[in-house]
């Protein structure tokens, strides 16, 4: 393998870091500025529905205004879309009131667990693309879903760990490993990492990247935790570009049915 | 099924006698099952968690530590503003609680169209983007073509317009949903049937199921946004507590696309001077927060500027997740708007306004409830931020709610 760490490749954008965040939950701008700034993260998702879309400067709706345009790629997303119709309505609308192309696809018509729903997305995703948005779409871990929304030109497929915020880290492992195996862009693990060990087992098993919210936002302390998961990211990815030992049962297995090959 | 027939086949009366006799050993097998299945408590663990032993010291503290991880994790250290402006303090219902009481002879006065915009505009400007308009129940000033038109006429300047007004028929929902309504809100009152009966004396509001209903109505119109609650004073609050519950239970399946918001109003003084039949402790009132944030994790819960400044800075961390601030309860209550048809009614009819009681011009309509919590807006943001959370003011676009 490479003696240097690979970088992350998409839609033709080159990225040092692995892991993407989410600007939700956050106890004040200024938390969120000094937890991104620690977790190295250059690709930074926010919510439509909290920014202010009116071109009008709203000083009560001033997330984006704590995102460093010049060192971060602005990821807008469309929470609050219950169907394909809706976020496709606030899609147009982000980009021309933030001038980025580049789209979070979530439509989770369930306000509970936020599981997204494939059919719209898929349908929001074939629109948007030849619109010309740059579409990263949030997904069920759905190998044949992935694949469709490959085809569509999505620029990632983003196949959920566990639900958002569960902090339960990826109970959707079989299915992930199919779609990281047939993938041709990059697969980035979305939702429901909990911990650093979470986002670490995400890159030892070759996702291309991550993406980190709760964890990081609600922690007692968000820089400190944004920098855990930095470490984690690169310590999981440098792991995966080596390559992992192979798990054995014995410590050192002989060769009982074809060591008669070897004899003289 | 409704939820008003299927209450019915509820074991609600055992339930509530359960949430009196429930044993400590109760209350902490609920929060256990709460930690290990991360949530999906069962409303008898519910009732256990709202029981008199529960309120014990010890159980309550885990029970609030249990509520604000819970709440942290879920919605994050944020908390949703939102502000009420009522449009019409005019009813055609009397209800012994309610200062806006058709027979109350108080200033009553419906706003038009532009003066609503007028005192939204004033809401504007002290931060809030997300309004819930709010009127007496009154088919011929509070039409459902006039509140079609305050929400379109509002929807551009509006990214969320909830409205807690009369309970209406799906298709009178239909046209305000289109005109960019998002949410809807209706309390039941009372869940007591018996209650609810000697409290609603005449009007339109008697049919206990056809209110019950109602949430189940605004769904099928289209509303994404749906609020339930029960006035805490009319009945036992356990037994509200439980019927709240199984109702909010009900909602979540069968109304599962909507985001649910619960709210538990204590009474406050009135016109009419209703005295609360019961009374619930502050203590209570935490439990209840604590209890309902345990069983149902990611539903919103609403704390309205009826609770002291206090109690209310020490509920942000326990549960809540929707606040309002600086609130009136009166129409034109923001910027004095409809003060020139200011008048009093007697027995539901209007009296000439120049035979009425309005003695000057700083007259107001009469409030609804008067509110504990007299901070600004700003003030309460402020404070907020020294308990390390974020005010958020927008958290909905309103291209969202668009037809």
């Amino acid at each position: 393998m490479t003696d240097k760490p690979q970088k992350l490749r998409i839609a033709n954008r080159d990225f040092n870091s692995r892991l993407i965040l989410g600007t939700g939950k956050f106890a004040s701008g200024e938390i969120m500025a000094s937890a991104l700034e620690a977790s190295g993260a250059e690709l930074v998702t926010v919510a439509l529905r909290r920014a202010d879309l009116s071109g009008q400067g709203d000083k009560f709706a001033n997330i984006l205004t704590f995102i460093d345009a010049k060192k971060y790629v602005l990821l807008p997303n469309t929470s609050g879309a219950r169907n394909a119709e809706e976020a496709c309505r606030l899609a147009r609308l982000g980009r021309e009131a933030t001038g980025s192309a580049w789209l979070k696809l979530e439509i989770h018509p369930d306000p509970r667990y936020l599981l997204p729903d494939g059919v719209e997305t898929l349908k929001a995703a074939e629109i948007l693309v030849k619109e010309g948005f740059t579409v990263l779409p949030y997904i069920n871990a759905d190998p044949v879903l992935a694949k469709r929304l490959e085809d569509a030109g999505c620029a990632t497929v983003m196949p959920l760990g566990s639900p958002i915020g569960s902090a339960r880290g990826i109970e959707t492992r079989a299915s992930i490993e199919i779609i990281i195996e047939q993938a041709t862009v990059p697969v980035v693990v979305d939702a429901g990492l909990g911990a650093p060990s979470h986002a670490a087992e995400a890159m030892e098993m070759g996702a291309d990247a991550v993406l980190v919210n709760t964890a990081i936002a609600v922690a007692s302390d968000p820089e400190r935790m944004a920098e855990a998961f930095k470490s984690a990211v690169m310590a999981g990815r440098a792991a995966y570009e080596i390559g992992l030992a192979v798990k054995r049962k014995e410590a050192d297995a002989t060769s009982p049915l074809t060591g008669f090959l070897n004899e003289p | 099924m409704s939820f008003a027939s299927e209450c019915n086949s509820l074991a609600l009366v055992e339930l509530s006698s359960f949430a009196q006799t429930a044993t400590l050993a109760d209350v902490e097998a609920a929060l256990a099952r709460s930690e290990a299945s991360g949530k999906r408590v069962m409303l008898a663990d519910f009732a256990a968690l709202i029981s008199p032993v529960a309120s014990q010291p010890a159980y309550l503290e885990a029970m609030a530590r249990r509520s604000h991880d819970l709440t942290v994790k879920h919605f994050g250290r944020v908390m949703r503003f939102f502000a009420p402006l009522y449009l019409s303090n005019e009813c055609i219902n009397v209800c012994k609680y309610c200062g806006f009481s058709r027979d109350n002879p108080i200033l009553r006065v419906t706003l038009t169209v532009d003066q609503v915009v007028t005192e939204a505009r004033y809401l504007r400007e002290q931060g809030f983007r997300h309004i819930l308009l709010v009127a007496g129940e009154h088919p011929h000033f509070v039409s459902d073509n006039y509140l079609r038109d305050c929400v379109a006429r509002l929807h551009p300047e509006w990214p969320s317009i909830s409205l807690e007004v009369g309970p209406l028929e799906i298709e009178q929902y239909v046209p305000i949903v289109q005109a960019g309504g998002e949410g809807l809100v209706v309390y039941q009152e009372t869940y007591d049937r018996g209650v609810y009966d000697a409290m609603h004396v005449s009007g339109p509001k008697r049919d206990f199921s056809w209110r019950l209903e109602t949430a189940e109505r605004a769904y099928a119109a289209g509303f994404k946004r749906l609020g339930i609650g029960a006035l805490l004073g009319l009945a036992p609050w356990r037994n509200e507590a439980i019927a709240l519950a199984a109702h909010a239970k009900y909602l979540l399946k069968k109304c599962w696309m909507a985001q649910l918001t619960i709210s538990a109003p204590r009474l406050r003084p009135a016109a009419g001077e209703f005295e609360p039949l019961v009374n619930m402790s502050d203590r209570e009132l935490v439990q209840f927060v604590c209890a309902l944030r345990i069983a149902f994790p990611e539903v919103g819960l609403v704390l309205s500027t009826r609770e002291s400044a206090k109690l209310r800075d020490h509920l942000i961390p326990l549960g809540i997740t929707m606040m309002s601030a600086g609130s009136h309860t009166e129409p034109g209550g923001y910027t004095g708007q409809g003060k020139e048809k200011l008048h009093v009614t007697k027995g539901g009819r209007m009296v000439k306004p120049e035979l009425t009681t309005i003695q000057s011009e700083g007259e107001h309509a009469t409030v609804q409830f008067q509110i504990a919590d007299e901070r600004s807006p700003a003030e309460v943001a402020a404070r907020l931020q020294q308990l390390k959370y974020e005010p958020v003011w927008k958290d909905w676009e309103g291209a969202l709610n668009e037809a």
